[in-house]
């Protein structure tokens, strides 16, 4: 049973009739001009039926592929065939056939919409064909260049690797001088512990002998000082008139409080003094500086974080990890120097807390010209050493940089190797751009600002047949509710080596072109037009 | 568009000041997936709300004074008395032409006039005679018309029921509700907090005006079901709000908006109805201040199982809704319509303020958007992706990064240097192109838009008299007072050809940001009381919106003489709305959910005369998977306005980007709208001609089926087409309901048949968008989908002929020019069909 049906109002169909061209139906390439017969039945190119010719182009669809109205806008999924005489033929969707827009450079696409076309192909066909020419004079220098630019990568390939080799040669060497000199080193550091532990072990009871001295001085000034009555003995009541002695500091200092820091007694002489004094000299305010505070309450002191501080600043984001290498690096190397600095400065403690002890005993005596002689040799045997590994490390570096160069994907032919450590940059009116091959992709306002990192090296990213006509830098500085910002490099074949655009076609989703010899393709011979294509 | 987080972490300054910002990051991601309710008022914190809300059912203090009463041809007027300050009201009650109930109620003599919302209606309402049945000291018996409907008025407590037969269809004040603040000296009487005076977060309003707030309870006994009063992201059906805050209307710019709730959104449209399987009614509260609706039940919260029980023990308690009403200022103006059926309620509506304007043709295609295309190569290349890939569209749009530093009318001298050619180029492929253009004015002396606002006083003024300023997408912004004829006839003119440098015919406009938006607002928006004239902004707020598009399609039409349909897109709105163009639901995002809500959003909207409706195609906010950007396409590609939009900060969604496979799929979904185009222009010519709504939820078709009550995860268009969009992700099928037990439905794909009255499983695939054809119709279709919408105008249509089980069908054809007001003028072709006897005709 059929209810639900098709059908088409006569009042609106366009009056489109069949209007067969000189050899074939209109829209039929020449290719298949032998399945379209005047008289005979035409099957549908699919094979899935058969009707009447005078159906063929009669603006209704009867071949479920669109075959019998090549020339029609009748079925959804037809294509109409330009010869475009003079240019490059064409197939364009069948719904483009009068719909008034002119798609057919030889406007045999609007034969019944009242489209005003012009026949432009023969002026297409002539640009097409300077623009060709051009292109492929562009091509020709650039494959030259890029022949040079292979060989020159050879030749620096081979120089790497003559290089590399010399490294590891120097390398091997290096490694055995380090362990040398580690061996002097430690014999020379062994003697220097000893007398500068001995020197310091001196230091350190003189300092107590100086200590105690003061101390007992300072117990006598005290007794004077409480002494009120100067009758020899502090009594009771001299002490009490101490309130920051009061043992629990609970405001009020009593009697039997004062009582018992005088051991029991209501009054102690200078000898029995002695032991009181030390249950109460760390609270003891003098009578001439009361106001000052006790110490060991002044504000903690700022540690010296300032410096970090700024470092954040300059790098608010977390994901450079190449720059924070290189700062552990340098923190390294200063606490290397700190190590010298025992050996130039005088062995003064490097906290300010201890400074402040110290200023009582007054600094720490110079060496004795034996220690100082010791340390003299230590430090030279480290210098040396230092300095070997240094030496080491630096061929170290160089080596994996050759390696990861070496090893790097440069083309096929290594063309691209040139680009290598090199940078390019590109000015539009906002930004100064900044793509440093295999490196980093940056932008950075042209009048001031910060440098915004648009991503760094990634992987060749074209399509699988030509892998290295894009580049893509990921893992830029990162955007709000968003990815961290990413750059598409695409490569075209030029002469010069030049980003030609930059864009940002979506948020932090960067577009870079980019030209290069290295990417040019070696020229197909080119003779005047192109037959295989023109159709006249 | 969006609120303040992306203006402050916009390119530039994450550019320049990366490390900065970074603190302030954490504090905008640490929030960002929903709303910051604490931006915006609860009743509690809006002093005239909860000042209203206070007020309990019971005893009413307001009393009709019999003796007052007036009774001319047209009106009956009545003063009531508020017994506890003796303030008088006066209220007039009209019987209008349509079945429809108007009752005003104002102060007898106001210290001041209270503000009467004007422009929204298209007329002064016809009215019918009333005339007196009975009185007594008890009250006053009306007929309302020839049928047996009658007004009661009882005199104490003032009470109105509208009655039919032994049938109340409505009651007012039945639950003593009546509040009506009347307007006072300040010294007059003892103050409460926020009556002159009250603040909001840092901001404070100054109300020099005192207390004005209005309100009003509504009783609809039988009914269990309210619809309407958009824009809110919830349910079709509306929600009791005893347990949380009333519905509110206020058009904010609310960032990232959460869905099920009753915060207010961008527009406003105070129209509710009322639905029983028995009648449809509707109350339009005619009031354009802060409005708050309070819905309770004594149904809800009942289970099924509770009704049955009622049922089977007799329980003789009808189900009854009511509904509280409350304004900040302005007085009581409300038309009942009293239906009876949807479609009658429809009309009714669309008597009082007008029915949808017929769009142009091509704007019922496909719209490409995104904030923003970049510059004419962004625009050039998108515009060849689309043939490239074979997938019409009719208009490609511009965000305000198109503009000259954000001064709207202008164009960036860089990125779009000649938008002409730009035109031009679209044009050539019979295409269009839409640009923004918002009401806030940069305030630059370089700008001649500013200039001439300036120096004709058009700015809204602030509360000490000198031009309001707040801060928009072009930082310091003034504010046209769009509330003036003046203003608007001037801002209509700037669209001339001469006055808007590098517009063309195919250049069209969007407003966004009307509500108004005003970054560093109460409320991300304009002060109360800042100044209109003598009116504060308080008075006319959810107005701003409409006004905005009224100008702004004025203006498109008189560039063209009056001759060219205008197509403008509004983003606030008001009742009346519809006259002017398009609404979409804002800033939504790329999440399921929202997918979901745009069914019922859309819905809501159009039962309250804006058909129109549409929601940003793949999510305004974040990125859509691509099953969900799927999907949404094949949703959009069935609702009335079908546009892709994307934020600034998200990736590029065009069509083609996502893998043949997917491109695929959205293509189908595009070139199915594409060929229900001649569906889609005769729908909205029906409802043009007759306010019916375009997308219709299954109610209004079968209004005594309850089980189509609450559905909003399907939807019809027109009668004939029933639509269950894909919204779950990863779904296998879906079960659409097929309602009514004589019908039959095709799956318009496999036309298949299926009964109705069911429940029907459908098995999906990523391809499949679930839509039937009504047995019984004929709809008109053009198989021929090309490049745009105006490439087919001269293509044959193809009618889709589903016969009912008695083997009949009927349907219609619309046809004109497409894009002008000639049909005004009978320029068209209009035929009925019908077939029976296997006989196709067409009259």
């Amino acid at each position: 049973m059929v209810t639900f049906g098709h059908f088409v109002l006569p009042l609106l169909l366009l009056g489109g009739a069949i209007t067969v061209e000189v050899q074939r139906p209109r829209g039929v390439p020449l290719s298949k001009r032998q399945f379209y017969e005047e008289d005979k039945p035409f099957t549908c190119l699919d094979g899935s039926r058969t009707v009447a010719f005078d159906r063929v182009n009669d603006d209704y669809c009867d071949c479920p592929d669109g075959s019998d109205e090549p020339g029609t806008a009748a079925c959804p999924n037809g294509n109409f065939h330009c010869t475009n005489a003079g240019f490059r033929p064409a197939f364009i969707p069948s719904s483009r056939v009068n719909d008034g827009i002119c798609d057919c450079c030889d406007t045999t696409d609007e034969y019944n919409s009242g489209a005003d076309c012009q026949n432009t192909c023969r002026e297409m066909g002539r640009k097409e064909k300077e623009e060709l020419q051009k292109l492929a004079e562009i091509a020709e220098e650039g494959f030259l260049l890029k022949k040079q630019l292979i060989q020159e990568a050879k030749h620096g390939l081979e120089e790497k690797k003559t290089k590399l080799e010399e490294f590891q040669k120097n390398k091997k060497d290096l490694e055995a001088n380090v362990e040398t000199l580690r061996t002097v080193k430690e014999t020379a550091e062994q003697p220097e512990r000893e007398a500068k532990e001995r020197h310091l072990k001196a230091w350190e009871e003189q300092k107590a002998a100086i200590r105690l001295e003061k101390d007992r001085a300072r117990m006598v000034e005290v007794l004077v000082e409480l002494d009120d009555d100067a009758d020899g003995f502090v009594s009771v009541a001299e002490l009490q008139s101490h309130s920051e002695l009061d043992p629990d500091s609970d405001g009020s200092f009593t009697e039997a409080e004062a009582q018992g820091l005088l051991r029991g007694m209501d009054k102690v002489d200078a000898v029995v003094f002695e032991t009181v004094w030390n249950n109460i000299k760390e609270k003891y305010v003098s009578e001439s500086n009361a106001d000052i505070p006790p110490p060991g309450e002044t504000p903690p002191e700022e540690t010296p974080d300032i410096v970090s501080e700024n470092d954040s600043e300059n790098y608010p984001d977390e994901d450079i990890p190449e720059e924070e290498e290189d700062d552990d690096d340098e923190d390294d190397d200063e606490d290397d120097d700190m190590d010298d600095g025992d050996y130039k400065a005088p062995p003064t403690t490097r906290t300010d807390e201890k400074k402040k002890d110290d200023d009582d005993e007054g600094p720490m005596p110079p060496y004795d010209q034996e220690t100082q002689a010791l340390i003299d040799a230590a430090q030279k045997a480290r210098d040396e050493f230092n300095e070997a590994e240094k030496a080491l490390r630096e061929v170290e570096d160089q080596i994996r940089n050759l390696e990861k160069e070496i090893s790097f994907d440069f083309g096929p032919s290594s063309e691209f190797a040139y680009l290598y450590s090199q940078c390019y940059e590109l000015t539009t009116s906002e930004y100064v751009y900044r793509l440093c091959p295999f490196n980093k992709v940056s932008q950075k306002p042209k009048f001031g600002g910060s440098e915004t990192s648009l991503g760094t090296w990634g992987k060749w990213a074209g399509p699988e047949d030509n892998i290295h006509s894009v580049m893509k830098y990921e893992n830029g500085m990162g955007c709000w509710q968003g990815p961290s910002r990413s750059t598409t490099v695409k490569l075209t074949c030029g002469k010069e080596t030049v980003v030609t655009s930059t864009s940002e076609p979506s948020r932090c989703e960067y577009l870079m072109e980019f030209t290069s010899p290295a990417i040019c393709q070696e020229p197909a011979r080119f003779d005047s037009g192109h037959p295989d294509h023109e159709e006249l | 568009m969006s609120w303040m987080c992306s203006v402050m972490c916009r390119g530039l300054f994450l550019r320049r000041m990366g490390p900065v910002l970074l603190v302030w990051l954490a504090v905008c991601l640490g929030g960002t997936w929903a709303v910051d309710k604490g931006n915006f008022k609860t009743c509690e914190q809006s002093a005239f709300c909860k000042r209203q809300r206070a007020i309990k059912p019971g005893e009413s203090p307001y009393r009709a004074l019999l003796e007052t009463m007036e009774l001319t041809n047209t009106r009956l007027t009545l003063q009531l008395i508020n017994d506890n300050n003796k303030v008088r009201l006066l209220l007039e009650l009209y019987r209008l032409q349509g079945n429809i109930t108007r009752v005003k109620i104002n102060e007898l003599k106001p210290l001041k006039p209270r503000y009467e919302v004007p422009d929204v209606l298209i007329r002064e309402p016809p009215t019918e005679p009333l005339s007196l049945l009975s009185q007594d000291e008890n009250g006053v018996v009306l007929s309302l018309g020839p049928e047996s409907q009658r007004v009661i008025v009882s005199a104490r407590p003032f009470r109105l029921d509208i009655v039919e037969g032994r049938d109340v269809l409505m009651s007012l004040n039945s639950r003593g509700l009546l509040g009506f603040e009347h307007l006072r000296m300040q010294e007059e009487e003892k103050v409460e907090d926020g009556m002159w005076e009250e603040t909001f977060k840092s901001h404070t309003d100054s109300k020099p005006n005192g207390p004005s707030a209005v309100s009003l309870d509504f009783s609809l006994p039988g009914v269990e079901h309210v619809y309407g009063i958009p824009e809110h992201a919830d349910t079709l059906k509306l929600k009791t709000t005893d347990s949380g805050d009333p519905y509110r209307l206020y058009n904010l710019d609310v960032f990232q908006y959460e869905l099920y709730n009753p915060m207010a959104l961008y527009g406003a449209v105070p129209v509710m109805l009322a639905h029983n399987a028995q009648r449809t009614t509707g109350i339009f509260w005619l009031n354009a201040a802060e409005t708050w609706v309070d819905i309770s039940s004594n149904t809800a919260g009942k289970t099924v199982f509770g009704k049955m029980l009622d049922y089977v023990q007799g329980s003789s308690e009808t189900p009854q809704t009511d509904v509280r009403w409350i304004s900040e200022s302005g007085i009581i103006d409300v038309f009942l319509m009293l239906g009876p059926t949807p479609r009658e309620v429809f009309s009714q509506y669309a008597s009082l303020t007008g029915t949808q304007a017929f769009p142009p043709l091509a704007s019922l295609g496909y719209h490409q958007c995104r904030w923003n295309y970049n510059d004419q190569e962004d625009v050039r290349s998108v515009d060849a992706g689309f043939d490239e890939h074979d997938i019409p569209y009719d208009f490609i749009w511009l965000d305000i990064e198109h503009t000259d530093g954000k001064r709207y009318f202008t164009w960036d001298p860089h990125k779009f240097a000649s938008p002409k050619e730009m035109l031009q180029g679209l044009m050539d492929k019979k295409r269009k192109m839409v640009a923004i253009v918002d009401p806030h004015i940069k305030i630059d002396t370089n700008y001649k838009i500013h200039n001439e606002i300036s120096s004709r006083g058009f700015y809204v003024k602030n509360k000490d008299g000198g031009d309001y300023e707040g801060w928009c997408w072009p930082g310091s912004a003034g504010y046209p007072d769009f509330t003036r004829p003046d203003m608007r006839a001037w801002w209509a003119s700037q669209f001339a050809y001469d006055q808007y440098e590098g517009a063309m015919e195919n250049l069209y406009t969007w407003n966004d940001m009307n509500e108004p938006s005003v970054f560093n607002g109460p409320e991300v928006t304009m002060h109360k009381d800042a100044l209109h004239g003598a009116w504060e902004h308080r008075d006319v707020h959810n107005l701003y919106g409409i006004y905005v598009h009224m100008a702004t399609a004025q203006g498109l039409i008189e560039r063209s003489g009056g001759v060219e349909r205008p197509f403008v897109l509004t983003r606030a709105f008001f009742a009346g709305s519809q006259r002017y163009g398009a609404v979409w639901t804002g800033d939504n995002a790329a999440e399921w959910d929202h997918l979901k809500i745009s069914i019922p959003m859309c819905l809501s909207l159009s039962l309250v005369g804006i058909s129109f409706c549409g929601a940003d195609v793949g999510g305004f906010f974040k990125s859509p998977s691509t099953e969900l950007l799927v999907r949404w396409y094949q949703t959009g590609a069935y609702q009335p306005f079908f546009r892709a939009h994307a934020h600034l900060d998200t990736p590029r969604r065009e069509p083609w980007l996502f893998g043949p496979e997917n491109t695929a799929l959205i293509r189908e979904a595009v070139r199915q709208r594409y060929t229900f185009l001649p569906y889609w222009y005769q729908l909205f010519y029906l409802a043009y001609h007759t306010g019916e709504p375009v997308m219709r939820p299954l109610w209004v078709e079968y209004p005594q089926d309850p089980a189509t009550f609450a559905l909003d995860d399907e939807f019809l268009l027109g009668r004939d087409l029933l639509v269950h969009p894909v919204t779950e992700e990863g779904a296998r099928g879906v079960t659409a309901y097929l309602p009514g037990k004589d019908e039959v439905w095709f799956d318009i794909h496999t036309f298949q048949k299926h009964n109705g009255g069911q429940n029907l499983y459908i098995p999906v695939t990523m391809s499949s968008i679930p839509v039937f054809q009504r047995g019984g119709s004929i709809i008109p279709r053009k198989l021929r989908v090309r490049r745009s919408s105006a490439c087919m105008e001269d293509d044959p249509y193809t009618l889709y002929v589903a016969l009912n089980n008695q083997r009949t069908a009927e349907g219609e054809l619309y046809i004109d020019d497409g894009h002008t007001f000639n049909y005004e003028k009978k320029e068209f072709i209009h035929r009925r069909f019908s077939f029976s006897n296997n006989v196709l005709s067409s009259v």
